[in-house]
C-alpha cells in the first residue's frame, strides 16, 4: 500500500512539474507569438508606406513631367507612328 | 561546545512543565486562528479589492488598431492609403524644457525655438506641438527626454493622385471618417473599427497570455475602382489644357469602357489637392460630371433619330425639308445655324440640323420620344454609388407642349449629367444595349439592357461617324488610325428663365467604329476664348484623349494612319445647340 502511494506521489510530483514546464513553455511561445505579430503589424505599416511611396513616385503626372522636362521626350506625331499588325491580336 | 565525549551520552528525556507547554500550544494555536481568520477575511470581505489590485498588476486591456482600407485603381495602384503618424502634445502647465532641449526639439521638427515656445505659451491647457509627423521624427523628438512631451498615435490618409483624382476619391475628415466622394459613400466598407483584448503581461511587459477578446477588431477593406490611373491622368491633363486654352469656367471628361460600362477616367476642372485642403472652396470639390446637370444640346439628337427609326417613321435616307433653316411652332421659331436645303436623316445628324431634328420629333407621339429618352437613362440617377449624383430633369410627356417636344429633340428643356450622357451612348456603341455604369471594378463582359434594335444602333453609329468626317460638325474629333463616331453639342446656358450668350460646348463619341471599345464625353463650361462650338472646343479634346487612350490600351487600328482629313477652317460646319 505504501509503495503504491509512493509511486503515486512520484507520479503526482512529475505531473506537477511537467505542468509547470509546459505552462512556462506556453507563455514563452506566447511571448514569441506576440512579438512576431507585432512585427507583422510593423511590416504591414511599412508595406503601406512603401506602396504610398511607390504610388507617389510613379504617378503618371510625375513621370510625364520628368520625361518632358529632364529627358526632353515628346509624343510622336501620328504621322510618325508605324502600327505593326500582330496576328495574335484580334 | 560539543565534545566527542558528550555525544556518547544519551540526554535524559526532556519534559516541559505543563504550564509552559500549554502556553506554547496556546500561542501557536492563537497564531493559527489569527492566520485563518485573516485569510477568511481576505477571501470573503476584501476579495473584490484584492482581485482588482491583482488584475491591475498583470492584466491589461490593449487596443488592437484597425486601419482604413486602401482605395486602389483597376491595376491595384494606391489612390488613397492610410499610414500611421504621430502627433506631439503637451499640457502647457506641465511642460518643462531647458533652452538646450528646446533648441534640439526645434531642430528635429525643422522649426525655430521661438515658434515652439510660443506654441507652448498660448491660451488653454492643451496644445499640439506638432501634428501628423512621420513616426521616426516623433520618436527622435521623444528621445530628447523632455518632461511633459507626449505622443498620440493617429492615422493619416494620403492621396498620391492629388488633384488628378480628387473629386472621385473625395477625402476623409476627423477621426478618419469619409467626408466626400467614394471615401464617404464606401465608409462602412473602408472604415476599420479598432478592437481591444484582455491579456496577461509579465514583469517586463511582454504579453504572456491572451485571456479574452473584448471587441474583435474589424479591419478596413480595400476597394478597387474601375479607374485606370494612366487614362485618368491623360483625361485630366487634356481637360486642364482645354479649359485653359478656351478660358472656360469649368469642365468635365468621362471615359467609359463601352463593353463593360466601367468608368475608366473621370476628370473635373477646377480641382484641388486633397492632401492640402485647408482653404479649398467647396466649389472645387464637386464632382461635376456626376453632381451637376446641364442642357445637353445636340448630343441628344441621336436619341431622337433612334426613336423615330425604331418607330419606323423614317429611314436613314429619308429626306427632311428643313424649311430654309427656320421652323415656327406657335409663337416661337427654331433656327439652324446653317441654312440648308432638304437633308437626309443622316445629314440631319452630320450637320446637326435643329429644324430637321424637331420635324422628326414632331412626327412622333410625345410618349415615344419620352420612352426613348427615359430608357436611355435620362431622368434617373446613373447609380454609380457616388454620393450626390443627380438624376437630371426629364418631364413626363403629358406636360409637353409641341414647342417643347421640338426643343427637347435637340437637347433643350431637359438636363443631364455628363456620366449619364456618356452611358447613354453605349446604346450606339453596343448594338442597342444600354450598359450599367460602374465606378467599381467589374470582371468580364456585363449584360446590358436592349433598348433599340441592332439595325437602328448601327445606323445611328454610321451617322455619328459622318459627323466627324469632312462635311460634319466635328472633323477636329478625328483620330489618326481609328475610325471615330460622335456628336457635338453647343448649348446656350439658361440663367433664371432666359437663355444667355454663355455656352456649354460638348462632344460625346466612341471609337473604333468597327467595334467600339471606349466612349469619351467632354464638356467645357462657358468657353470664352472666342470659340464656343462643340466641334472646335470639345472635339480636339476628344481626339487627343481617345487617340492616346486607344494606343495605350493597345486597341488594333481600323483605319490607315493618314485618315485624318481636315477641311479648310471656313468649310467646317458649325452648329448651335
Amino acid at each position: 500500500m505504501t509503495r503504491v502511494n509512493v509511486v503515486l506521489l512520484c507520479v503526482l510530483v512529475a505531473c506537477a512539474l511537467s505542468l509547470v514546464t509546459s505552462r512556462h513553455q506556453a507563455r514563452r511561445l506566447n511571448v514569441e507569438l506576440e512579438r512576431e505579430q507585432a512585427r507583422a503589424r510593423q511590416f504591414d505599416v511599412e508595406y503601406g508606406q512603401l506602396s504610398l511611396e511607390q504610388s507617389t513616385w510613379g504617378m503618371p503626372a510625375r513621370v510625364a513631367k520628368i520625361a518632358r522636362e529632364s529627358l526632353k521626350m515628346q509624343l510622336p506625331a501620328a504621322s510618325r507612328v508605324e502600327i505593326v499588325e500582330t496576328p495574335s491580336v484580334k | 561546545m560539543r565534545t566527542p565525549a558528550a555525544q556518547k551520552h544519551v540526554p535524559p528525556p526532556a519534559e516541559l512543565p505543563g504550564v509552559r507547554a500549554l502556553l506554547v500550544f496556546g500561542a501557536v494555536g492563537l497564531l493559527f486562528v489569527t492566520l485563518l481568520g485573516r485569510s477568511l477575511w481576505l477571501q470573503w470581505m476584501e476579495n473584490d479589492f484584492l482581485q482588482s489590485q491583482g488584475a491591475a498588476r498583470f492584466s491589461r486591456a490593449i487596443e488592437v488598431p484597425a486601419h482604413r482600407g486602401r482605395i486602389v485603381d483597376r491595376f491595384g495602384d494606391a489612390l488613397a492609403i492610410s499610414t500611421p503618424v504621430k502627433s506631439l502634445w503637451v499640457f502647457r502647465d506641465k511642460i518643462d524644457a531647458t533652452p538646450e532641449q528646446l533648441r534640439n526639439l526645434a531642430r528635429v521638427l525643422e522649426t525655430t525655438p521661438q515658434q515652439l515656445s510660443s506654441r507652448m505659451k498660448g491660451e488653454g491647457e492643451f496644445a499640439f506641438i506638432a501634428r501628423q509627423l512621420a513616426p521616426e521624427t516623433a520618436d527622435r523628438a521623444l528621445a530628447l527626454g523632455i518632461q511633459g512631451l507626449n505622443e498620440q498615435n493617429e492615422y493619416r490618409r494620403y492621396y498620391p493622385g492629388g488633384e488628378v483624382t480628387a473629386q472621385v476619391i473625395g477625402f476623409t475628415g476627423d477621426k478618419d471618417a469619409g467626408q466626400e466622394g467614394i471615401e464617404l459613400a464606401q465608409q462602412t466598407w473602408l472604415g476599420g473599427t479598432p478592437g481591444s483584448r484582455r491579456v496577461i503581461i509579465n514583469r517586463r511587459g511582454d504579453i504572456v497570455e491572451d485571456v479574452a477578446s473584448i471587441h474583435a477588431p474589424q479591419a478596413g477593406r480595400d476597394l478597387a475602382l474601375s479607374v485606370d490611373s494612366r487614362l485618368q491622368y491623360l483625361a485630366f491633363r487634356e481637360l486642364q489644357a482645354a479649359v485653359e486654352r478656351n478660358k472656360a469656367k469649368a469642365g468635365g471628361l468621362v471615359v467609359i469602357d463601352a463593353k463593360s460600362g466601367e468608368i475608366l477616367a473621370l476628370a473635373n476642372w477646377p480641382t484641388y489637392n486633397p492632401n492640402r485642403r485647408d482653404k479649398v472652396a467647396r466649389e472645387k470639390m464637386r464632382n461635376r460630371a456626376l453632381t451637376d446637370t446641364f442642357e445637353p444640346g445636340s448630343t441628344m439628337k441621336p436619341f431622337t433619330i433612334a426613336a423615330a427609326l425604331e418607330a419606323g417613321k423614317i429611314r436613314p435616307d429619308s429626306v427632311i425639308h428643313t424649311e430654309g433653316g427656320e421652323l415656327t411652332i406657335g409663337k416661337q421659331t427654331i433656327h439652324d445655324a446653317h441654312r440648308a436645303g432638304p437633308l437626309t436623316v443622316e445629314q440631319v445628324i452630320q450637320k446637326s440640323s435643329n429644324v430637321g431634328a424637331a420635324k422628326i420629333a414632331l412626327s412622333l407621339p410625345s410618349e415615344t420620344l419620352w420612352r426613348m429618352f427615359s430608357e436611355a437613362g435620362f431622368g434617373t440617377a446613373p447609380k454609380t454609388g457616388f454620393p450626390g449624383e443627380v438624376a437630371g430633369r426629364l418631364r413626363p410627356p403629358a406636360t409637353w407642349k409641341p414647342i417643347e417636344q421640338a426643343t427637347m429633340s435637340y437637347g433643350h428643356g431637359l438636363s443631364v449629367n455628363l456620366v449619364q450622357l456618356a452611358r447613354a451612348y453605349t446604346i450606339f456603341a453596343d448594338d442597342g444595349e444600354l450598359k450599367p455604369v460602374a465606378l467599381f471594378k467589374t470582371d468580364g463582359a456585363v449584360a446590358g439592357r436592349p433598348i433599340v434594335s441592332v439595325k437602328t444602333a448601327r445606323a445611328v453609329r454610321h451617322m455619328l461617324e459622318l459627323a466627324t468626317l469632312p462635311g460634319g460638325t466635328a472633323p477636329q474629333a478625328q483620330v489618326a488610325g481609328y475610325r471615330v463616331a460622335g456628336k457635338t453639342g453647343t448649348a446656350r446656358k439658361i440663367e433664371g428663365r432666359e437663355y444667355t450668350r454663355k455656352y456649354v460646348a460638348s462632344f460625346v463619341g466612341m471609337a473604333p467604329v468597327s467595334d467600339p471599345r471606349l466612349i469619351v464625353a467632354v464638356m467645357i463650361d462657358e468657353p470664352s476664348g472666342g470659340d464656343y462650338y462643340g466641334g472646335s472646343v470639345a472635339g480636339p479634346v476628344f481626339s487627343s484623349v481617345m487617340g492616346a487612350a486607344l494606343r495605350m490600351l493597345g486597341v488594333p487600328t481600323d483605319a490607315p494612319v493618314d485618315n485624318v482629313v481636315l477641311p479648310r477652317p471656313e468649310a467646317i460646319v458649325q452648329e448651335e445647340t
